[in-house]
């Protein structure tokens, strides 16, 4: 019933039309990608995600992960085992550089194979994320000893890693953290606190667990400035360099949630015995700088999970539509129920659902081709301007991505009447699990001031304007055949424009406001946008098609125009929102709210 | 916590502990590179997505993507656990009417070493007999030590390419192989049966059809995927077989398709209520069946 099964079509088409992957074939970076490859890479990564991952995500939900009183963490049965396989396999490997094991793949097309691990277990799949966000982080800081070391081992999967941030007066606010790290004679810390939220922090299928730790050397300034990052692992390296000896770091607690119950997020205490040992990465002091480079790709592939979430919800969504009979159309013969599929406001749903992930979709990907083309242009101006637009678009990702998952999940809910908040069904799982991406690697509240505070201020506004030209220059061009997305995307380039102008006009408190509904309006224009530009693709595919591959290029138009014509002109009306400034939220004191 | 090996032991003990039966190659191997197997392998439109048929409506469409058959990939996992096992090479026999590759290249991915793809416009509408009549001069020209293939087609479940080729290469055949061990003076296979299994040995080469989900088939690595690319893929047509068009396809068929209908609806069934009589009733009902 609750099957998954990869949208290779979409994918495929979203990577060639929209993200243009063929072109990076010619790029040195990744001469070992073969764009003839694609639909078989995927395929097969397709399959082991949704036969293996898959049929562990409702096990994972109702068993959960448990800690023992030996502070070890049993993860559900068939867990192990299918992440052995995925080290097996290598899935982890194929987008990091070939220098360490990597299979050298653009970030396009890991993001790719990372949407199906999660759609198939969103649980399990966090394991492998992190281990992506510290390998990020190890490429760009690590000493090459460091390198050396743990990059092997975590880029095959063979160990995993995690990321420790958050304690509990330390949440948005990392300045706020109080782990210390002392210097010790040979060079290493010696890590003392308490770390919270800690995803799969302690568990069973790696012999080590790679933790990367932010913790403040004793005389380090006040706030953000003044943070460090450690690499400590569970286990340090015995005389022969296998990893056998214990460290002082200890999963004391694991809380009990609303979903995501088979990842188990960990309350981590280092130091209860002589200290956690750790090792710096880089600089001290420069612990936040270097968070930030790894941070455009973990929240991005936090942006992708909540489409991967969303795409299920949608399938699943799908198939009980074509089967629950309820109620009787005029074609329907007396005495027969029909399809729900066949209800005006089932097919609103069913479009809805459709559209907002295959907008989604799209963007991430987008986002994620301009991560690629940072890095592999061969054009230095190029490269600068893809880093500027996955600066910009990265916050866009996060949040609408993971927004998306929810509104989804939660219309499969809808959809499925009474038996979707039943918990047989699984698709009240999709919605308990995908709530947590809005809330970590940075609420989208925080995305928001990102996205106001340092993203739209790039050169003055002119990085956001230059992609409102670009959206105002296809909408110009649209062929008549497709005339009906032009206004609609005429008019949320006009009122992005206003918003930016007024946002940029009132810093401070006034754009502060503003910020979670421009982010809102932004995404959504620039998924649409991205949804018409695959419309005209297909309109030019189209003339060589027949069967499937034509059914599935005229409903890329379709997707395209509902979404254009009734889910943009809503989200440009937060235009009001926007530009509505602080003084009215601030009308009631606290103590006068109730 | 359960016990678990380290992925490094893991990895090594894989083989051994997965083989569902010991492979033994003695006195063969002294002489030769290890045992050639040949595994026929077709590919088929995905079951997942539904079936339509072609224009004449008579036979399945094969015009999207075509993918492995899942029937075949026990035969590519039994090949490659005797191969890893013993030493040895594992060569792919397909014939795929539209020079489609799909699943020749995941079987290629899972580790298969090669492929003979037999390609031409003139095989389509071939029939049972057709089809072993290409498969059979292939393997005639890829001179393998054995021959898997699967018990019958997801496709089409005629179910009789197996002994055709068989017959037509004069070798031995063994149907509804579980497990298979090649040893110095030939092979052993048990063969399922209702009662349990048969055990038969015989000569090599033979040809041997896998039941299906006798192993268990690994998925293609992300590396074999990659590997895949580069593994010598011969194409075929009739002519380099020296086959004959009208010996195949439409023209070559002894088989005539007359007609294509779909499966009637289940009925709803008969619910009766027991008032004490109903041990009656079942008893009348077996005998109206003829099965008393
Ligand atoms: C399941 C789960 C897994 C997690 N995994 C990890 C992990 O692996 N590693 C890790 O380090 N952490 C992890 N976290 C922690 C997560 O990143 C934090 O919960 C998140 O950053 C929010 O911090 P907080 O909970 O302290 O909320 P708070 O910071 O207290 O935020 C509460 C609310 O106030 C808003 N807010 C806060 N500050 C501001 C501001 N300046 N302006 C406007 N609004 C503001 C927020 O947007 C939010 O809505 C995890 C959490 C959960 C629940």
């Amino acid at each position: 019933m609750n099957s998954y099964t990869p949208p290779l079509q979409d994918m495929v088409f979203a990577l060639e039309e929209v993200c243009n992957i063929r072109s990076f074939a010619a790029m040195e970076e990744f001469e070992s990608f073969d764009p003839d490859d694609l639909h078989h890479v995927l395929a097969e990564a397709g399959r082991f995600a949704s036969e293996v991952f898959g049929p562990l995500n409702k096990t994972g939900d109702s068993l959960g992960s448990v800690r023992n009183p030996d502070s070890t963490v049993s993860t559900p049965p068939g867990f192990a085992e299918a992440y052995d396989s995925y080290v097996e396999a290598g899935w982890g490997a194929a987008a990091f550089p070939l220098e360490y094991g990597g299979g050298g793949l653009p970030w396009a097309m890991g993001l790719a194979l990372q949407e199906m691990l999660t759609a198939s277990n969103l649980a399990l799949s966090l394991c492998p994320l992190l281990t992506q966000g510290a390998i990020h982080s190890l490429l760009a800081h690590g000493s090459p000893a460091q390198k050396a070391e743990y990059l092997p081992k975590l880029i095959s999967g063979e160990w995993s890693a995690t990321m420790l941030l958050t304690e509990p007066h330390a949440g948005s606010d990392l300045g706020a953290l109080t782990t210390r790290a002392e210097r010790a004679d040979d060079g290493s810390y010696r890590l003392f606190g308490q770390k919270i939220f800690i995803t799969w922090g302690e568990h069973d299928m790696t012999p080590n667990i790679i933790h990367l730790v932010l913790a403040r050397t004793p005389d380090a300034p006040a706030g953000t400035r003044g943070i460090s990052c450690f690499i400590v692992p569970k286990f340090l390296p015995w005389q022969d360099g296998s990893p056998k000896m214990r460290n002082d770091i200890a999963c004391i607690a694991i809380e009990e949630k609303m979903g995501l119950h088979a990842s188990p997020t960990c309350v981590m205490q280092l130091g209860e015995s002589g200290g956690a040992v750790g090792y710096l990465i880089g600089d001290e002091n420069a612990g936040m700088s270097y968070m930030f480079t790894m941070m455009n790709n973990a929240r991005l592939g936090v942006g992708m999970e909540g489409v991967g979430v969303a795409d299920r919800a949608f399938q699943q969504s799908l198939q009980f539509a074509r089967e629950r009979l309820q109620g009787r159309r005029p074609e329907t013969p007396a005495g027969k129920q029909s399809a729900i599929i066949s209800h005006p406001d089932v097919r609103r749903m069913l479009l809805t659902q459709k559209s907002l992930v295959e907008a989604t979709r799209s963007l991430c990907y987008y986002n994620a081709t301009a991560i690629d083309l940072a890095k592999a242009h061969p054009d230095k101006s190029e490269r600068a301007k893809a880093q500027e637009l996955c600066d910009l678009l990265t916050p866009l990702s996060k949040s609408w991505g993971t927004e998306v998952g929810e509104m989804v999940a939660s219309l499969a809910i809808q959809l499925h009447g009474g038996m979707g908040y039943v918990e047989e069904t699984g698709v009240a799982q999709y919605f308990r699990d995908v709530r947590i991406t809005s809330i970590y690697e940075g609420t989208n509240g925080i995305q928001a001031i990102d996205l106001i505070a340092r993203k739209l201020p790039m050169r003055r506004g002119a990085v956001v304007k230059e992609l409102l030209e670009q959206i105002a220059t296809t909408a110009k061009e649209m062929p008549d055949e497709l005339k009906t997305l032009r206004e609609p995307l005429e008019e949320g380039v006009e009122s992005a424009r206003r918003c930016c102008d007024w946002l940029l006009a009132h810093p401070g408190d006034n754009a502060l406001a503003g910020a979670v509904p421009f982010q809102r309006l932004m995404a959504s224009l620039v998924g649409g946008w991205l949804l018409a530009v695959s419309s005209q693709a297909s309109l030019r595919m189209l003339p060589a098609a027949s069967g499937e591959e034509a059914d599935f290029l005229r409903a890329k138009q379709v997707t395209a125009e509902f979404f254009c014509t009734q889910i943009l002109p809503e989200a440009c009306a937060l235009e009001h929102a926007v530009t509505g400034g602080a003084e009215l939220l601030y009308a009631l004191a606290p103590e006068q709210m109730r | 916590m359960r016990q678990r090996h380290t992925h490094a032991q893991r990895r090594s003990s894989v083989a051994r502990r997965d083989l569902p039966f010991r492979v033994a190659i003695r006195g063969r191997r002294q002489h030769n590179q290890g045992v050639k197997i040949a595994v026929c392998v077709k590919q088929i439109p995905d079951p997942a997505n539904p079936g339509r048929l072609d224009a004449d409506g008579k036979t399945l469409a094969r015009d999207e993507k075509l993918i492995l058959d899942e029937s075949d990939s026990y035969g590519v996992e039994m090949a490659l656990q005797l191969a890893e096992a013993a030493g040895g090479e594992v060569v792919l026999v397909s014939m795929s009417p539209t020079g489609e590759v799909g699943g020749i290249r995941t079987a290629l991915a899972m580790g298969a070493d090669a492929a003979v793809i037999i390609s031409d416009d003139a095989l389509a509408g071939s029939d049972a007999l057709g089809t072993a009549k290409v498969l059979a001069a292939a393997l005639r020209r890829t001179q393998p030590d054995l021959i898997l293939t699967a018990t019958e087609s997801t496709d089409g479940y005629t179910g009789t390419v197996p002994a055709q080729i068989a017959e037509l290469l004069s070798l031995p055949s063994v149907t509804f192989a579980k497990s298979v061990e090649v040893g110095s003076d030939g092979l052993l296979v048990r063969r399922q049966a209702e009662y349990g299994y048969d055990e038969v040995a015989c000569p090599l080469p033979a040809v041997v059809s896998v039941t299906a989900g006798v192993v268990e088939p690994r998925y293609p690595s992300f590396r074999g995927i990659m590997a895949a690319k580069s593994k010598p893929t011969e194409m075929l047509t009739l002519a380099g077989l020296g086959l004959e068009p009208s010996e195949v396809g439409w023209t070559g068929a002894r088989q005539r398709i007359i007609d294509v209908s779909p499966v009637p609806e289940r009925g709803g069934g008969e619910i009766c209520e027991d008032d004490g009589t109903g041990h009656e009733r079942i008893v009348a009902l077996l005998e109206e069946l003829k099965v008393l």
